[in-house]
């Protein structure tokens, strides 16, 4: 325990706090910029200095440690003056068009420009834009104009996600972020997850908009527009429109899409309900192959819901595609049921649909264009648009969501569970999925409190749970007795570590889930920004409330899965379900 | 260069000073000294072999003066860029080298004889400006003195 002083207050911290930690403890401001509470420290912007007494020059905060004795100012002129420069430096060094920037009032360059109320630009000569700017990727720009080589973008790659597509070129004055040999994205791998978007301070990376395309088919009168949004949304898209973190706004967020005229606002929920019912038989379908058929399915099954985990597979473990689940993601599910399913039923051509979807993810974008998740070039999921997106057209629509009274989804492709809604956070997907099959098999619920299996809740990095199967139906007998096992990891750098444990022979498992991005979907690449572990967290408790409260909470319950299995598919992967609930995967390899 | 000398000598390397992320350097210095430089090939297998990223292996192999990505002269000249040779008038030296070789600091002659390059300071600050051609040092130097010593090599 060391004990120091800030501002001639005394102060207590465990050793290994740094300086910012303990201001930050202590509700003490420090600007930052480089530093992220997802990141590793790397203090490289200067922007967070103060005086240590002793130390001649300023020390950063973020990566001083503390130290018994310890004397620290945090604001003092010198401070002040330093601070004011370094931020005048970076802005020396970022080409500057706020007004017209995607970033604008949503960057924390800017933020730090007006935190200092600077009115003038100390270096004149104004930067250009003498840089390419990188569009090759799917899903997102790269504009290293307004890169002012803060790293974050580089670290969520590597040590969020495992992938290090992009990293430190060259050096001094040459530095610039970008992938190997200098080459576009589109040349090295990436798996579009958006982290790095969703972690840069500056408008050098923003997403792909498709805003105006949904506009335009929108106001076209010969088109049906449906559009479907994603669990995580409803947790999130409150914080746009200045609501604190964790507020739910579902009932808002419909009134808002029918206002701007989506003719039909339906829900990807019904999608994770049917995903589920197709993703746990097929489990019990790998089970009973091994277990009483003596075949040798491809066991642990993974989940694949999630395009970037899925893109990762394909670059990283392609040897593990076969464990892949072959179930569409629910956008993907959802698509192909509009497109066939709910047109006939309304007696409409699939061509006059457009299908929008709202996600918290840019993986989706590429998800949605990949060649086998259509018919004949008709992708079944014609736009996504990401949360950030979305709370772009409301705005532009002229719609204060906190105006909006709350109403319902469109039957019946809006009908849901509180299963479905769980695919937000990590371990969701298994949640659900394990409410399902276990009942099943057993006729009974899961043996949890109020049906939340918490042990593969909350945002460990990887979690692992096993529920016994016991007094099982005769129809599956040959799982009496059986212990099965689950694991869910988040983040695909945690996903990179389950993986090669199963490479190794380390892991016993049946079932893995792996979401992309870090606390699940709310977590995504597309979600409001800044991102943060304490807005994950609030963004989870919503997600659980609103499953709590849910009328349904088990998929199989939802009265509108169970019509759509009379009266179109059949049964769970019957031939129709695999023809367009299934999908398959490609070898991408890595070098 | 033949793609199984690479891969052979990239296999004594790994051997020699194993494949964790901090034995990168080690293995890149010698590939260079080797091969002279190291190319896409190299940098692709490099990071085969060790399981990183060739975004990763190129970001170590551009950020070092020492290391080339790009195929250079039989003999690299590097100047000191820093302050205490221009005070020396290293730039004169400079020109005197860029008017002998015909080409531009950065460059390589056609021939593929001498490439021109900076590097960061050599410590000899006390006698610049000075020099390096591949590994040898030189200092003291003035514009003919400089032109010399490269006629010398051939």
């Amino acid at each position: 325990m060391a004990k120091l002083t800030i501002n001639g207050a005394p102060y207590e911290a465990s050793a290994g706090m740094t300086i910012l930690d303990v201001c930050q403890r202590e509700g003490i401001h420090i600007p930052t910029l480089c530093n992220h509470p997802d990141l590793k420290t790397q203090g490289i912007c200067r922007v967070c200095v103060v005086d240590v007494k002793g130390s001649k020059t300023l020390q950063s905060a973020c990566g001083t440690p503390v130290s018994d004795g310890m004397e620290i100012l945090t604001t003092t002129d010198r401070i002040r003056k330093a601070r004011k420069t370094i931020v005048e430096l970076l802005l020396a060094n970022h080409y500057t068009d706020c007004t017209v920037c995607p970033k604008n009032l949503n960057c924390e360059l800017q933020s730090l420009a007006n935190e200092f109320g600077l009115t003038d630009l100390r270096w004149k000569e104004r930067r250009e834009r003498t840089l390419p700017q990188d569009d090759t990727s799917p899903v997102f720009v790269r504009d290293n104009n307004k890169c002012v080589l803060c790293q974050r973008c580089v670290r969520a790659c590597d040590e969020l996600q495992g992938v290090y597509a992009v990293a430190n070129l060259y050096k001094g004055d040459s530095t610039i972020v970008g992938s190997a040999f200098n080459r576009p994205i589109s040349e090295v791998v990436c798996i579009n997850c958006g982290q790095c978007v969703a972690h840069c301070p500056t408008g050098a990376l923003y997403e792909k908009y498709c805003i105006e395309d949904v506009w335009k088919a929108i106001d076209d009168p010969d088109k049906i527009v449906v559009i479907q949004t994603a669990p995580a949304i409803r947790a999130a898209l409150g914080e746009a429109f200045d609501y604190p973190p964790g507020t739910r706004v579902t009932g808002k967020m419909v009134s808002a899409l029918r206002t701007m005229g989506f003719d039909n606002v339906f829900d990807t929920q019904f999608a994770a309900d049917l995903t589920i019912m197709e993703e746990g038989f097929e489990l019990l379908g790998r089970l009973k192959d091994a277990l009483a058929d003596g075949g040798k399915p491809s066991l642990p099954m993974m989940t694949s819901c999630s395009p970037g985990w899925i893109k990762f597979q394909e670059h990283f473990f392609p040897e593990y595609l076969p464990n892949l689940s072959t179930c569409k993601s629910p956008q993907q599910m959802f698509g192909a049921v509009v497109k066939s399913f709910w047109a006939r039923k309304m007696n409409l051509d699939p061509a006059d649909i457009v299908c929008v979807s709202v996600m918290p993810c840019t993986a989706k974008k590429f998800e949605a264009a990949r060649p086998e998740m259509g018919t004949d070039g008709d992708q079944d999921v014609d736009f996504v648009l990401t949360t950030r997106e979305l709370a772009v057209m409301i705005k532009q629509a002229g719609i204060d969501l906190r105006d909006m009274a709350d109403s319902a989804f469109d039957d019946p492709l809006g009908e849901s569970t509180g299963a479905a809604t769980i695919f937000a956070a990590t371990g969701g997907v298994m949640e659900a999925a394990l409410r399902t099959a276990y009942e099943v098999v057993t006729g009974r619920e899961v043996p949890f409190k109020d049906l939340d299996i918490t042990p593969v809740r909350g945002l460990d990095g990887v979690k692992q749970a096993g529920i016994a199967l016991t007094g099982v139906k005769k129809e599956w007998s040959f799982l009496e007795g059986v212990e099965l096992k689950v694991m869910v990891a988040h983040g695909t750098a945690n996903a990179k570590a389950v993986m090669t444990a199963l490479r190794d022979g380390k892991l016993d498992v049946h079932f893995i889930e792996i979401m992309t991005c870090p606390g699940g979907c709310l977590g995504g690449g597309g979600q409001p920004l800044p991102v943060s572990p304490e807005k994950r967290l609030a963004r989870a408790r919503a997600i659980y409330e609103e499953d709590s409260e849910s009328v349904h909470r088990k998929s199989h319950r939802n009265p509108s899965i169970a019509r759509i299995y009379d009266e179109f598919f059949g049964s769970p992967n019957s031939h129709l379900a695999h023809e367009l609930l299934h999908t398959r995967y490609t070898v991408r390899g890595q070098y | 260069m033949l793609r199984e000398t690479l891969l052979r000598t990239l296999d004594d390397l790994v051997g020699r000073y194993g494949k964790a992320r901090e034995n990168l350097l080690p293995v890149l210095q010698d590939l260079q000294a080797e091969f002279g430089f190291l190319g896409e090939e190299t940098i692709n297998e490099v990071a085969r072999a060790f399981g990183l990223s060739q975004t990763e292996v190129f970001s170590v192999a551009s950020f070092y003066h020492f290391l080339n990505t790009q195929e250079k002269g039989k003999y690299v000249i590097r100047i000191c860029r820093t302050i205490s040779c221009d005070l020396r008038d290293k730039a004169n030296v400079l020109r005197a080298l860029e008017s002998e070789l015909g080409i531009k600091m950065g460059e390589t002659t056609r021939d593929k004889k001498y490439s021109l390059d900076y590097a960061n300071c050599m410590g000899t600050c006390d006698r610049g400006p000075s020099m390096m051609v591949n590994d040898r040092l030189y200092a003291d130097l003035s514009p003919s003195k400089a032109v010399d010593i490269i006629r010398s090599y051939r």
